[in-house]
């Protein structure tokens, strides 16, 4: 990696690389925005009846619930409680009680996390159509645009040649060594492949299979996900690993240089590492 | 060079800490978006006029919504708003087994017409194992019995203007200092001609409960649950929703919920 006869300047730097085209920043600002009043209006729906279900209906007189968030009174008073898979938790100050002891709140989520901060389905639901609505504008035309602009089949599709460089990145990434390489690492491409390839799509395909109106059109949809409760439960879950997502994603973004990681999304050019071999549209 | 790499340097910091600040600050920024009448919410509301006509658009009028097999009637059907009106004129129905009871098509129909329960439950029956779907989240399935409304509708002959279909209720759903709220729904006429479309009066092969709207309920089956009035006494031909309530077509969506209620 050492290049003899190169200059100081040249050594310390890489070539700024035209990294980011216009549509993949617009659309993945669009998604930033989206995203975060999609999160906090949705956890608004869900606190309108905090359980989950696997099945078509929910159990009322037998029990399906994979997910059940609430509040208990116990002798010491009302707590908060967690049921997950049959297991219960005390999770008092977080979930199905939260907010001070002299003004207590009974919600499944905090008001912290929802929109509005108070009880208000009807406002939730308003704010998550509108958002929804855009993020799958915005993921349709990032689509015809990285079709035709090829960021598709260059940046996001893995290929034969990212598999065979896992194991060497993940070794990389282990050691917080991050190559800034004029295209995406193996490991980004698979992170970017999955959330565009499944979780984008499941959580859409998810969405529309709780609207009574697109399961009459589309029946196969209930089919596939199993139930309209079940839909419910993959929306749901689909929407923790998002989240995961975007904490191990701001995590990256903060490690690998925050600076020169939101430049390229938001100008488009990209600093690389120290002997990356320049190409011509590269800046010094 | 250098100046411009400056002031996009300033630039980055600037939105990083204005990202940073929206984030932490919690969400009572937002509340205001919980105002009816808020220009920035009712923008937003346009979001659910556009799935209503998308639904319209790519969803056929007498598309079936799913109807399931008895194995999946798996519990009683879960009563939710109103479950025992209290006004006088409820009750003295009640206690007579609804023999009083008559279902009034008004409006803009060619001749206003009102039938007993009995004539009711004489016409023509559709029963379906269907689903219904809480806006809050939940569902259950069960099996509705009644006469579809269409063919109701002709025999009072609705006239071309009309648009819509308003549904009253017996149901006080709210008291206040200024007298009872009644229920309301309204459906255009896609919905209420839909061959799914009841007015039903059985539930689960049993005479329709109080707690589940007897004596008359109705199913809009491609909608949420709260499209599906209960003790229906009314329905009322109109080509314009807004001297009804607080004008929005019904009294959830007068509380900020969405007209079309299909999602």
């Amino acid at each position: 990696m050492t290049h003899n006869g190169e200059g100081l300047e040249q050594k310390s730097k890489g070539p700024l690389v035209y990294r980011q085209s216009i549509w993949t920043r617009l659309t993945h600002w669009t998604w930033a925005i989206c995203l975060f009043f999609l999160l906090l209006s949705g956890l608004q729906i869900f606190n309108a009846h905090p359980a989950l279900y696997i099945g078509q209906q929910s159990g009322f007189e037998f029990d399906n619930a994979v997910l059940r968030i609430g509040a208990v009174n116990t002798p010491e008073g009302p707590r908060g409680q967690t049921t997950v898979f049959g297991q219960t938790f005390d999770t008092t100050g977080v979930l199905g009680m939260s907010g001070s002891a002299e003004a207590p709140q009974y919600t499944g989520f905090p008001g912290a996390v929802t929109i509005p901060s108070f009880r208000d389905l009807a406002t939730g639901r308003v704010v998550h159509f509108f958002f929804g609505w855009i993020f799958v504008a915005a993921l349709f035309i990032w689509f015809l645009a990285s079709v035709i602009n090829g960021h598709l089949r260059r940046d996001i599709i893995p290929k034969g040649q990212d598999i065979a460089g896992l194991p060497a990145d993940m070794a990389d990434h282990a050691r917080f060594r991050f190559q800034h390489r004029r295209r995406y690492s193996p490991l980004q491409k698979l992170s970017y492949f999955t959330v565009f390839f499944v979780l984008f799509p499941l959580i859409v395909l998810t969405g529309l299979t709780m609207s009574p109106g697109m399961n009459a059109t589309a029946p196969w949809l209930l089919d596939l996900f199993g139930g309209r409760q079940t839909a419910r439960t993959i929306h749901f879950a689909v929407m923790v690993l998002l989240v995961l997502f975007f904490i191990v994603h701001v995590i990256m973004v903060v490690l690998a240089g925050p600076l020169n990681e939101l430049r390229s999304m938001i100008t488009g050019w990209y600093r690389t590492s120290p002997g990356t071999a320049a190409e011509q549209g590269d800046r010094p | 060079m250098s100046q411009i790499i400056l002031n996009r340097r300033r630039l980055l910091l600037g939105s990083a800490a204005l990202g940073s600040s929206v984030a932490l600050s919690g969400c009572n920024q937002f509340d205001f978006l919980g105002q009816r009448g808020n220009p920035v919410r009712q923008a937003m509301e346009q979001a659910n006029v556009l799935t209503y006509h998308a639904q319209r658009a790519l969803i056929g009028d007498q598309v079936l919504a799913r109807e399931y097999s008895e194995s999946e009637i798996r519990q009683g059907m879960k009563p939710n708003g109103s479950t025992e009106p209290t006004t006088a004129e409820y009750s003295f129905l009640r206690m007579q087994d609804f023999a009083p009871y008559r279902l009034t098509i008004k409006g803009m129909v060619e001749r206003e017409v009102s039938f007993s329960l009995e004539e009711l439950r004489n016409m023509p029956a559709r029963t379906q194992i269907t689903r219904h779907d809480c806006v809050e989240g939940w569902s259950c399935i069960a099996k509705w019995t009644g006469t579809p409304l269409g063919p109701v509708l002709d025999a009072a002959g609705v006239k071309p203007e009309a648009r819509y279909c308003v549904y009253h209720c017996f149901d006080n759903i709210q008291r206040t200092l200024s007298g009872d709220i009644f229920y309301y729904e309204s459906s255009d006429l896609v919905d209420a001609y839909h061959p799914q479309t009841l007015l039903a009066y059985g539930l689960n092969d049993q005479v329709l409960p109080v707690s589940n709207g007897a004596p008359v309920r109705l199913r809009i089956e491609r909608a949420l649950g709260y499209k599906q009035p209960k003790y229906l006494h009314t329905i009322e031909l109109v080509d314009d929703l807004t001297p009804f309530g607080r004008g929005r077509g019904g009294y959830w969506p007068d509380n900020g919920y969405d007209w079309y209620g299909g999602i």
